[in-house]
């Protein structure tokens, strides 16, 4: 399997508000991170021959690999069992990952076939498509004043109890999207990939990835929004 | 959409621009709009409050996503005979690699 480049694009000219996170070599931006992220390192050191990257680098994608399948099966079996497929197969096949940067989308693109082989359904397939319509606001909803009654995992006195609930919500409003905007939703927003490696990994165009994104997104944003205003009293 | 505007009307879900909006705040949020796309934005959320407050809401619910999904949920260990499968073909791979 040879891959192409994530984004051939390289375009610097974005504007960057965004959602970052703290951790090294990744960002929201769409764009290749300019630090490396260990994962590549790791795979440069393998195919380099250096056994010492051998065990960081199966602890790592064995744990991203589950995580990724348990949120899209919801089957602990099933997602330990695709897993443990996924790195024999990236092992394999270790020899055709001619780019170590692509390392993340080659393994998650491995391990979603295993996952769709396992449900023997496609997640290309969606049962239902999420409108914008019904994710809009309504005028008299949640709507467009929510802003600030999600909680700041920071700064809440009851955080750790929220963070446990608001975690449990949103475990149940992700397995009610339907699957292919889950699958989105997840390599984006959780495993961190770029829109150009989701796509890849999706087999999808990047625009078809970032609308699915967005309506995922705010089909979590509702179903919190609910929880939350159903919660009241809580002042979140 | 200037201060200096009075006689703008509410905005909210019935306003086109604020849909329009709506409709590219993941882009916005992810740096993927162009310079322009993003002035745009920007400006008409400097003076709507209704789309500010959604924005925000969107962005702890991106972060929330992050950071309580990403929690790993512990796998049990990967079997020895599994581990040294793993390894027999990385090294077969090196070996095709000329490594």
């Amino acid at each position: 399997m040879t891959m192409m480049l994530p984004d051939a694009n390289g375009d610097m000219s974005r504007c960057t508000p965004g959602v970052h996170h703290p951790h090294a070599g990744t960002s929201y931006d769409g764009k290749m991170a300019d630090l490396e992220s260990p994962e590549v390192e790791w795979a440069r050191r393998l195919l380099a021959g250096d056994a010492g990257a051998f065990t960081p680098f199966v602890e790592s994608f064995q744990s991203k690999v589950f995580q990724y399948t348990w949120l899209m099966c919801a089957q602990r079996e099933d997602a330990e069992e695709v897993a443990q497929d996924t790195l024999v197969k990236v092992f394999e096949s270790f020899d055709q990952l001619r780019d170590p940067r692509l390392v993340k989308a080659w393994v998650f693109r491995i391990a979603k076939n295993y996952c769709l082989m396992k449900r023997r359904r496609s997640v290309f397939a969606p049962e239902r498509e999420l409108s914008l319509d019904e994710l809009m606001p309504g005028p008299d909803s949640d709507g467009l004043a929510l802003a600030g009654r999600v909680p700041d995992q920071a700064a809440l006195p009851e955080a750790q109890m929220l963070q446990a609930e608001l975690g449990h919500e949103l475990h149940a409003a992700l397995s009610e999207l339907p699957e292919s905007y889950r699958s989105v939703v997840l390599l984006r927003d959780v495993e961190e990939l770029t829109t150009a490696e989701a796509a890849q990994v999706l087999d999808l165009s990047q625009d078809v990835v970032k609308q699915r994104l967005h309506r995922g997104r705010l089909a979590l944003r509702k179903r919190l929004a609910g929880y939350l205003n159903n919660e009241g009293g809580k002042g979140v | 959409m200037k201060n200096s505007e009075p006689e703008r009307p509410a905005h909210g879900p019935a306003d086109a621009s604020c849909v329009e909006v709506f409709e590219r705040l993941s882009e916005y949020l992810d740096g993927e709009l162009t310079p322009a796309d993003c002035a745009h934005i920007e400006e008409h959320i400097r003076d709507c409050p209704p789309c500010v407050a959604f924005l925000e809401s969107l962005r702890s619910c991106i972060r929330a996503s992050h950071s309580l999904l990403a929690e790993h949920p512990a796998s049990r260990p990967l079997p020895e005979d599994v581990c040294e499968k793993l390894k027999a073909a990385w090294q077969a791979a090196l070996q095709r690699l000329g490594a």
